[in-house]
């Protein structure tokens, strides 16, 4: 297959940047989306042209490294699908793909299409975890936990992190990876008892750090590679307000 | 002459005495410590922030100790640990099926064909079951029962269940365990974290580690760090095969550098390659992905009996199939211990009855399971893993079965670590994938998972302490000295090195060069003759890639190019050293296979009165210098490792 691709180039935070054009050819329909940016990458630097900077590690969708907005779409057209996860034989013949980065005013681009997400470890930091000290943890099996319980914190928990939500929200909302961690260790037990000071502390971080508030449009949702769903936001935000004077 | 033999020295293992389930507890009450007041004193650099190295980050600030952790990717919650699917293995008994720390320490030695320390593999066991308290309370959702209590499934090489889950997303519920545990110490000014640093070097100091080089991926710049101990958590270097399951940014660098620094290796030629993997479909694929081994619990692995067989799967009658497996080894069937597996795949293959396009695959069936249990089932359990499959090939698994490969997966060499899981080099310690010390020559599956939380939750921070307190704060490290200063400059130096180089090959073109040498030659069978023509053939493609290596010469600035080389750089030299120690075994065991020694149905065949050692290797500048270990088996008693 062949394509025409317009890219996000940018040489540093500070730099402006602009789209450039690129033409791939004959790319098997096999391909996953980065392994075409591989091959358009290695002609670059065999022509002696910086080659095009992007995000990736385990490329089986479970890292949350990738993250290219492609055509418009946070990891591209696909549903609940990660950038490496999208193969070639998802687009036209000879089409026009528009590849940027993730944007969202606490993602600054680093270069080209890679950007800092550390704001969300920041808010994961903030108290996204159970505080118990290694050693310290009682018999597994002494606290029952009905599976349907578990399948529900898991459902929350899957979250990898790539903040495709964020980039997918016209406000740069953090809310559903926050409320995925919130979610997650409140529908446990061992979660339960720190669960008031969490909401307080995590809610006041990502607001702290610039994301914008949640407005309940479902962009993030749709693009969550692991299908989270927004009825986490909802728990969120009711158990916040609950602990608000 | 590709090696020389050092008899003089005898690596000094440092097993406690005792009984052997009394060992560990033995270490534990004679150990030094040091006092709560007096650990913030001490400075402890963890570079990698898997599982292994954000759970001994975690434990060791928990502790009171300062500690800094370095990791390459931009988040520690994206090291590869994250990618482990099927499970953990822990000795709970909670199926009543007989399973005991004596049977899981049996199963997992001889899963290694005998060529682990016994006293460390009891320890995994020992400290198996505590690791699932711990990963509960830390809010991992593992798999349970509709009772409420925790499940159990099968993995490969036992015959009890003894695997925790969590779907098929295990590793990635583990780790972002660690990670938060370790986040919470970040928060609590505990840890520093440095993301989006690569370690270059090791800094040595009278045969003491005192700290590494690394550098900021981000601006280029070069940084010294000093401190009391250094922990290598960097994981294997299966991507040396350049396809593998691993991730694109896992690498050998760290540890090589420390190899290069004075430290051993052992064994590094024993990698797993595993079943069940998605086959190489074209030249520019990156990475074969993993299929979780639970698989195996439900579906059936099948070639066509006709080598020219032309109907689709599903259209093949039973009397047509061969359940390989199941024929060869029926008291394990599908369940057959990875490396067993993927010999038997690659038998096949090579006889001319693979499948797919490149006939490089096997059918991996779950007709039946689904037809028993029902499809509802088979999603439940595997449901992720079909997805995953469905996206990747456009296949769907329910309806014809998977295709499947062997790929390179795991390192069960690393460094020489002795029972405290310090390296040969004072305050330089490796734990989880990075060492060598627990899985043998063929890790059983779930292992991995554990033996990283294992070494990181629970033996490091009880034995580093015991360093930190014989070393005292007599002798402060210093960024400034000489040693650091030499080392900055030798860093520099390389890195400027390959960007002068200016010729017209990447640093893709030389790796997938080196993965193709490797595979054939250094993969599922070796043989002396493969192994001498690997090594002259890498050291003509090192020659070439000193020559003909093109990267953008960036220095200052994110230069992805210069990174990839560098790994490849080291890569060229470990794949050497992996094929010295290949043939320097003269003998099968686990998954290294050498033709020259099997048995007359094609099994491996041990030689105990000549290879009963772990081969340590040290860098002499020149030719590699050979170090015996001996294995001593007080406790059992090595037998022909058979799952027929």
């Amino acid at each position: 297959m062949n394509f025409k691709l317009k890219i996000w180039r940018q040489d540093n935070a500070q730099a402006a940047g602009k789209l450039v054009d690129y033409e791939v050819e004959n790319i098997s329909a096999d391909t996953s989306f980065l392994e075409m940016l591989d091959q358009l990458n290695e002609t670059l630097i065999l022509r002696g042209e910086n080659p095009i900077s992007f995000d990736y590690d385990c490329r089986e969708g479970i890292c949350g490294q990738c993250c290219l907005f492609i055509n418009g779409r946070a990891h591209g057209p696909l549903a609940h699908t990660s950038t490496c996860q999208l193969h070639m034989r998802s687009f036209r013949e000879s089409e026009t793909i528009y590849v940027e980065p993730f944007r969202a005013g606490p993602f600054p681009v680093k270069k080209d299409l890679k950007i800092d997400r550390k704001p969300l470890d920041e808010i994961i930091a903030s108290g996204g975890y159970v505080s118990v000290n290694t050693g310290q943890a009682p018999e597994a099996n002494a606290t029952l936990i009905d599976s349907d319980t578990v399948e529900q914190a898991f459902d929350a928990a899957s979250c990898i992190g790539c903040g495709a939500c964020v980039a997918a929200c016209k406000n740069g909302s953090a809310a559903l990876f926050t409320a995925a961690k919130i979610s997650h260790l409140f529908r446990l037990p061992q979660g339960k008892i720190e669960h008031k000071q969490r909401v307080k502390n995590m809610v006041k971080t990502m607001d702290k750090l610039g994301f914008g508030a949640c407005s309940n449009t479902g962009a993030c949702e749709v693009e969550c590679p692991q299908g989270i769903s927004i009825s986490h936001i909802a728990l969120m935000n009711r158990e916040y307000f609950k602990k608000s004077p | 002459m590709y090696f020389t033999t050092d008899t003089a020295t005898s690596p000094n293992a440092k097993i406690p005495e005792g009984d052997l389930k009394d060992k560990w507890s033995n270490f534990k009450d004679q150990a030094r410590l040091i006092s709560p007041g007096n650990r913030q004193k001490y400075h402890i650099l963890v570079v990698g922030t898997g599982l292994s190295g954000a759970s001994a980050a975690a434990s060791l600030a928990e502790l009171g100790y300062q500690v800094s952790t370095f990791c390459f990717q931009d988040s520690p919650r994206r090291a590869h640990s994250v990618a482990a699917q099927g499970g953990v293995n822990a000795m709970k008994n909670y199926k009543n099926d007989g399973d005991s720390i004596y049977r899981m320490f049996y199963d997992t030695l001889k899963g290694g064909d005998f060529r682990a320390r016994e006293a460390n593999v009891y320890r995994l066991a020992e400290c198996s079951s505590h690791l699932i308290d711990q990963a509960v309370a830390q809010g991992v959702p593992f798999a349970r029962e509709y009772s409420g209590y925790l499940a159990n499934r099968s993995f490969g090489g036992v015959q009890v269940s003894r695997t925790f889950y969590a779907r098929g997303q295990t590793g990635q519920q583990l780790l972002l365990g660690a990670y938060q545990a370790m986040m919470r110490q970040v928060h609590l000014g505990k840890i520093r974290s440095y993301t989006r640093h690569e370690m270059l070097d090791l800094v040595t100091e009278n045969g003491l580690a005192r700290g590494i080089i690394v550098r900021n991926m981000d601006t280029g710049a070069i940084s010294r760090h000093a401190a009391d101990a250094v922990v290598l958590a960097t994981g294997g270097f299966g991507k040396i095969f350049y396809l593998s399951t691993l991730a694109m940014g896992c690498n050998g660098s760290a540890i090589w550098r420390a190899h290069k620094k004075g430290a051993w290796a052992a064994c590094p030629s024993w990698t797993q390659i595993h079943p069940t993997c998605l086959p190489q479909a074209g030249n520019y694929q990156s990475k074969l992905t993993l299929m979780s081994e639970s698989l195996r619990n439900d579906g059936r692995i099948w070639v066509p009996r006709n080598k020219n067989e032309n109907r689709k799967a599903v259209e093949v009658p039973e009397e047509d199939r061969d359940y390989y497996l199941e024929r060869k080894y029926p008291s394990y069937g599908n369940l057959a211990p990875r490396d067993i597996a993927s010999r038997a795949a690659k038998e096949r293959i090579d006889a001319g009855y693979g499948v797919g396009p490149l006939k490089n695959a096997v059918y991996l069936d779950f007709k039946d399971a689904i037809s028993k249990h029902g499809k509802g089932t088979i999603v439940k359990r595997y449901g992720n893993l079909f997805n995953m499959y469905e996206k990747i090939t456009g296949i769907n698994a329910y309806e014809q079965p998977m295709m499947i490969s062997p790929a390179a997966h795991f390192s069960m060499g690393g460094l020489w670590v002795d029972y405290e899981l310090s390296t040969n080099i004072p305050g330089l310690y490796a734990i989880g994938e990075a060492n060598f010390s627990d899985h043998g020559a063929n890790r059983l599956g779930a292992n991995s998972l554990l033996q990283a939380c294992v070494d990181g939750y629970y033996i490091l921070p009880q034995t580093l302490p015991q360093f930190l307190a014989q070393q005292g704060k007599a002798n402060q490290p210093d960024s400034d000295s000489e040693a650091f200063f030499l080392a900055e400059q030798q860093v520099r130096s390389r890195l400027e090195g390959l960007c002068a180089i200016n010729g017209n090959k990447t640093a893709d073109h030389f790796h997938r060069e080196l993965g193709k040498i490797l595979y054939d030659k250094c993969g599922l069978s070796r043989s002396a003759k493969g192994l001498t023509a690997a090594i002259e053939a890498i050291r003509m493609l090192k020659k070439t890639f000193y020559e003909e290596l093109k990267i953008p010469s960036v220095l200052n600035g994110i230069n992805e190019e210069l990174e990839k080389a560098g790994r490849v750089a080291d890569y060229l030299e470990i794949s050497e050293l992996m094929c010295v120690d290949a043939l320097s075994r003269e003998e099968s065991c686990g998954a290294h296979f050498r033709e020259e020694y099997q048995t007359p149905d094609g099994e491996a065949r041990r030689n105990d009165s000549e290879y009963s050692y772990i081969s340590c290797w040290k860098n002499s500048g020149d030719i590699p210098v050979l170090i015996r270990e001996p294995l001593h088996f007080e406790f059992t008693k090595p037998t022909e490792r058979s799952y027929k």
